[in-house]
């Protein structure tokens, strides 16, 4: 941040110059371009969430949520389509379609409902209005019409249950960890330090038979704890945590030691607290790894009962279903929470992934 | 700092959590002081160690022995005694096949790895330098004197904030046959077409394509825009001769596309969309956080080096091969590194997005170790285990390789 | 009643012997100050004495008990650390009371040792804020004060004002004397400052690579120091040492010949002084006088004078070679290039030291 200002010289505009110069459109222009395409298929996705199905079932590409327009059949038993008929002069009428009679319409003047009469239906073009349909959110969590393939509100909470949970644990194991590693001297600390960074290395996507038969093995299988527990003692947290803690000075604990507070008080009641600023990093990357996880929920839950959201929606995804406005709808939702934890952190979260280059 | 300390004893507690946190501080205090009383304060760093040994040991270090095991035996069972004994019956269903480069000739096993194999290496070569180039564009960018910087960054990293699952979902949505893809390139190519249909138009055209190439060069270079340099007067000229024939070479209509019919990105199969489309998601979800890497080492160039540069006259292009990149070598091989390795295990958008499809034309290499042991009737756990010690391999070579490079670099 | 006393206290980290064996006895009351170079083991010694390194052979006994194995919260001495080591995250009086609230003391108690800290220590506005809102005095006051709350029976100061600008450090170093007065507890403060030493000690234990090089008053120091190392060590500035060789010896004393020629008497034992010793003699700059060349022990052309106003230096080399600085009191007229005779101090002012051993050759009285 302090020397961008004066760094900007290589790339084009020169200080000392008032006002932004040609180069400087030119950055902005790039980085519009690149914010359209990050957002205009998140927002295109919005738009597309609040479209009644039959709008989706249409492919309808318009931006908006157009809807025909409808209004109550002369008997009130059904809804007809509201068009608009431009008659061959020119002058245009809205019109409810009742049905076809060969190429004809049979249709009656929303102004004179009694009155049916046929028109070419080449006169006639629908007559949208911009109608959001909110009840693609209302009807899978809170309605009564809940999906059957698809309880938001389980895969809701076990996502919540997961993250939560999972976080706290990794938070205080891997703190544990660190502070071992960093502030005593004993046997192996080094070579626990190396194995560790070098895990660092190892994907875990290579073991993943070996540990569904270990999970398995421990009866963990379609059990939330089976996605919890594996992936608590993270090399990343250690290691991040332990360099942190190498930077709170050591006198600070004599200083504990002197005041007659036992090792885990100094843990918790000095090393925690002066932690916060890694903790915090951590504590964002596990709600970000936990809540968005895929591949191990995917192999350890097969049972819907215990899905999380992204495995419900992964799933409602793959069924060739006509429910794509409750599956816009749920991604919606599943997105916002992090949409909403990062636009209030964002600042946070930016400079202390940039500074712990860790994901 | 947040606001967690100990409860001041002067009255009540003024924040809940503090005093929350001092409690189960306190309570946890009776069973650990007790321990240490028993033991001793050095030990209490095992103590400390244990429940991450223990996880750690469990969760990860165990089964990386395991899979070596699993690997030479065969059977359906997740049960370790059940599982019979087949030597090296599982690397040579995977390897013993007449031509490697053409999965086609393999047996099935072999067929759905080396398939994995090359596309995964396809993807990696393909999609690592694009993103760290577009990557180090954008923080270049972001690193000049630009209003708002922490709105942009912001922007570019959202994405990675959100889960494959969901980024799979959007661009789904984005890339279907009537989507807003296929509108939005319906309205460019009618845009283009109708200005097209000018001369006018395609005067303006090209003496704008000039105009904007030569500002990207002198962008990406830092040339003054006032000099008129050899390669803007070539420009001219290029541009010039291009109206020309614009104008009066050849009838109207002759730089006109035709008609636009939209295109089913993620189904076609003999378009190689499916790929691009794979590579250009996956790109979108991860560009914003090797931006935001990069950015942090060109900010972290002491701005004096710039400085002193300017007072020996560097200019800037020369500033930036010479100063700029070097200095940021680092960062840039965190970053290969972290984006070749993340880039090798790619699955989950891809299997989202697309499944492997169409046909196996964007099937990665964990696809086919989760589908060995996951999906259908027959669970080759075997077959799977093999593949991961074979991609293990793969992995640490790559790694090695780079750590030697990097080595050699810093020797050098 | 608290004293202390260390019996042949080593330590080793590995291989290297940081301590080699020190023999100390610490009387109730007293304020003993550990000075020495950087790396003499003087931090070392305070922190075994503290609990917070194990000792690795030998006793550290508080009271007539051994405390080796007591842990440094249970052996009831408080510390004030050279970074203050303060709580970042608790306010002041948090600071002050977690040590209190360990030892499970009463809360009335706690509040009311707090309050008679802060008011000695004039910090009774502070007692709501955070250390980070706090100047370097204020800090050091509040460390001062963490350790005054636990009415320790031992104080232990590391370097507590080397991060102190040189006023702060002047009045703080006033202020702790005046707590010692008051308190009247056993205080052991490590520096590496001879000044602080000289000004606040009742003795002074010298310390060079883990050995007590000498452990008493601080005149007793300056007057009679016990070898060459503590000879420079204490006073400012240093002071010079010629080499000679012994000519002579008797029951009045020793004779110098000077290796920048001319002779000195110094009366000390003729034990151990056989002629031809290679010796040191030691003369502090303040006990030079300028005098006439006839009646000069050595001639001296000064390279560079220092006036100060009130004193002034003289600095220059003798005929061999030597360097050697006089310290005047007034201002002088010497300037650069001039040579200059010297009598080389008060013969009861010499010191002679045997050049090989460091130890320095018995005054007769």
């Amino acid at each position: 941040m302090i020397n961008a200002t004066d760094v900007s010289g290589f790339l084009g505009r020169r200080r000392g110059r008032s006002g932004p110069d040609w180069s400087d459109w030119l950055a902005y222009a790039y980085l519009a371009m690149g914010v359209l395409v990050v957002l205009l298929p998140i927002f295109w996705m919005f738009m597309s969430s609040i479209k009644s199905p039959r709008a989706l079932v249409e492919n309808d590409p318009r931006l908006l949520p157009y809807e025909q327009l409808t209004t109550p059949s002369q008997d009130g038993a059904r809804r007809l389509g509201v068009f608009v008929w431009t008659r061959p002069d020119g002058t245009q009428a809205d019109v409810a379609f009742v049905g076809p009679r060969g190429i004809n319409a049979r249709v009656f003047d929303l102004a004179r409902p009694d009155e049916v009469i046929e028109v070419p239906r080449s006169q006639l073009t629908r007559k949208d209005i911009v109608q959001p349909r909110f009840e693609n959110y209302t009807e899978p969590t809170i309605g009564s019409t809940q999906s059957r393939n698809f309880n938001f509100l389980r895969y809701f909470w076990n996502s919540t249950f997961v993250t939560v949970v999972a976080t706290l644990l990794t938070l205080v194991v891997n703190a544990m960890a660190a502070f071992a590693l960093s502030k005593y001297k004993f046997r192996g600390r080094d070579a626990m330090v190396i194995v560790i960074v070098s895990t660092l290395l190892i994907p875990p996507t290579v073991i993943l038979v070996p540990l569904f038969i270990t999970v398995s093995s421990l009866g963990m299988l379609n059990s939330l704890w089976g996605v919890i527990i594996p992936a608590i003692a993270t090399p990343t947290g250690v290691f991040l945590l332990r360099q942190y803690m190498l930077t709170i000075p050591d006198e600070l604990l004599e200083a504990a030691r002197m005041d007659g507070a036992s090792e885990w008080k100094i843990f918790w009641r000095i090393m925690l607290p002066l932690s916060m600023p890694a903790l915090s990093v951590l504590a964002i990357l596990s709600v970000m790894w936990r809540w968005n996880d895929f591949m191990w929920p995917l192999i350890v839950l097969t049972q819907s009962e215990v899905f999380t959201l992204q495995l419900g929606l992964s799933t409602f995804k793959g069924e060739l279903n006509d429910n794509m406005h409750h599956l816009l709808a749920m991604t919606v939702l599943t997105l916002l929470p992090v949409t909403l934890v990062f636009v209030v952190l964002q600042k946070h979260i930016t400079t202390g992934i940039a500074n712990t280059g860790l994901k | 700092m947040a606001d967690v300390t100990a409860p001041s004893p002067a009255g009540p507690a003024r924040n809940p959590v503090g005093w929350l946190w001092g409690k189960l501080g306190d309570a946890l205090d009776g069973p650990f002081g007790a321990l240490q009383a028993h033991i001793g304060a050095n030990r209490m760093a095992y103590v400390f160690l244990l429940p991450n040994v223990l996880v750690f040991g469990v969760f990860s270090f165990w089964p990386m022995l395991l899979n070596f095991y699993i690997a030479f035996t065969g059977g359906q069972s997740v049960i370790l005694a059940d599982r019979p004994f087949v030597g090296l019956d599982n690397f040579r269903e995977l390897l013993d096949c007449p031509s490697w480069l053409d999965p086609k000739t393999c047996p099935v096993s072999g067929f759905s790895f080396w398939t994995g194999v090359w596309n995964t290496l396809f993807f990696a070569v393909v999609q690592v330098p694009i993103m760290i180039v577009v990557a180090l564009a954008t923080a270049l960018v972001l690193n000049r004197d630009i209003r708002a910087r922490g709105f942009w960054r912001a922007v570019y990293f959202y994405p990675v904030m959100l889960s494959p699952v969901v980024v799979a979902v959007i661009w789904d949505w984005v890339l279907k046959r009537r989507g807003i893809l296929n509108a939005l390139l319906e309205d460019g190519v009618g845009a283009w077409n109708w200005l097209m249909s000018f001369y006018v138009g395609r005067l303006s055209f090209f003496l704008f394509g000039a105009f904007l190439f030569d500002c990207l060069l002198a962008m990406v270079f830092g040339r003054k825009p006032n000099s008129w340099s050899n390669r803007t007067r070539l420009i001219a000229a290029i541009s010039l001769v291009l109206i020309y024939i614009s104008v009066f070479g050849t009838a109207a209509g002759s730089f006109t596309l035709p008609e636009y019919r939209p295109i089913n990105w993620l189904i076609d199969v003999r378009s190689g969309w499916p790929m691009f489309w794979v590579i250009f998601v996956y790109t979108w979800g991860h560009l914003g956080f090797y931006m935001l890497i990069l950015l942090a080492g060109l900010q972290a160039i002491p701005k004096d080096l710039y400085e002193a540069a300017e007072m020996d006259g560097t200019s800037r292009s020369r500033a930036f091969w010479r100063i700029t990149l070097p200095l940021l070598m680092p960062t840039m091989i965190v970053v290969l590194v972290l984006s070749l390795i993340r880039a090798f295990q790619v699955f989950d958008e891809v299997y989202v997005l697309t499944g492997g499809g169409p046909g196996q034309a964007t099937k990665m290499i964990i696809q086919h170790i989760y589908e060995s042991a996951f999906i259908g009737d027959a669970k080759r756990y075997g077959i799977a285990a093999a593949s991961s010690v074979l991609v293990a391999g793969l992995l640490l070579l790559l790694t090695l390789a780079q750590l030697a490079a990097t080595r050699k670099k810093a020797g050098g | 009643m608290a004293t202390l006393e260390l019996r042949q206290v080593t330590k080793s980290f590995g291989a290297t012997n940081v301590i080699k064996g020190i023999d100390l006895s610490i009387d109730h009351g007293e304020f003993i100050v550990f000075v020495g170079p950087s790396g003499c083991g003087k931090s070392t010694l305070l922190r075994m004495i503290a609990g917070l390194e194990q000792v690795s052979t030998g006793e550290v006994v508080i009271d007539g008990d051994t405390v080796n194995d007591i842990p440094a919260a249970a052996r009831g001495l408080a510390m004030v650390f050279q970074s203050y080591a303060l709580y970042p995250h608790m306010s002041v009086r948090q600071n002050l009371s977690f040590g209190l609230e360990n030892l499970k003391t009463p809360k009335p108690e706690i509040e009311r040792r707090v309050a008679e800290a802060a008011r000695m220590l004039r910090m009774d506005q502070l007692l709501e804020r955070r250390p980070g809102q706090l100047s370097g005095g204020q800090r050091q006051r509040v460390a001062i004060g963490r350790a005054v709350v636990r009415e320790p029976r031992v104080f232990l100061f590391d370097e507590p004002l080397s991060n102190l600008d040189a006023e702060l450090r002047v009045q703080m170093r006033v202020e702790i004397g005046a707590l010692h007065q008051r308190l009247g507890n056993t205080m052991i403060y490590v520096t590496h400052d001879q000044v602080e030493a000289m000004t606040m000690a009742d003795r002074i234990a010298v310390l060079k690579d883990g050995r007590l090089e000498q452990f008493g008053r601080p005149l007793d120091l300056y007057n009679r120091p016990a070898n060459l190392f503590v000879a420079g060590f204490i006073g400012s500035p240093r002071m010079n040492f010629l080499g000679g060789t012994v000519k002579g010896a008797d029951g009045a004393g020793v004779t110098l010949a000077l290796d920048a020629g001319g002779e000195v008497a110094v009366p000390c034992r003729q034990e151990g002084a056989a002629p031809g010793l290679k010796v040191k003699l030691g003369v502090r700059p303040e006990h030079i006088q300028l005098v006439e060349p006839g009646v000069a022990d050595v001639m001296l052309s000064v390279s560079l004078t220092e006036q100060l106003g009130g004193e002034s230096y003289l600095h220059g080399q003798l005929a061999s070679g030597e360097a050697l600085s006089v310290r005047l009191t007034g201002q002088t007229a010497v300037s650069r290039g001039d040579t200059v005779g010297l009598r080389l101090a008060e013969p009861a002012l010499r010191h002679a030291f045997d050049a090989g051993t460091g130890q320095v050759l018995q005054p007769l009285v």
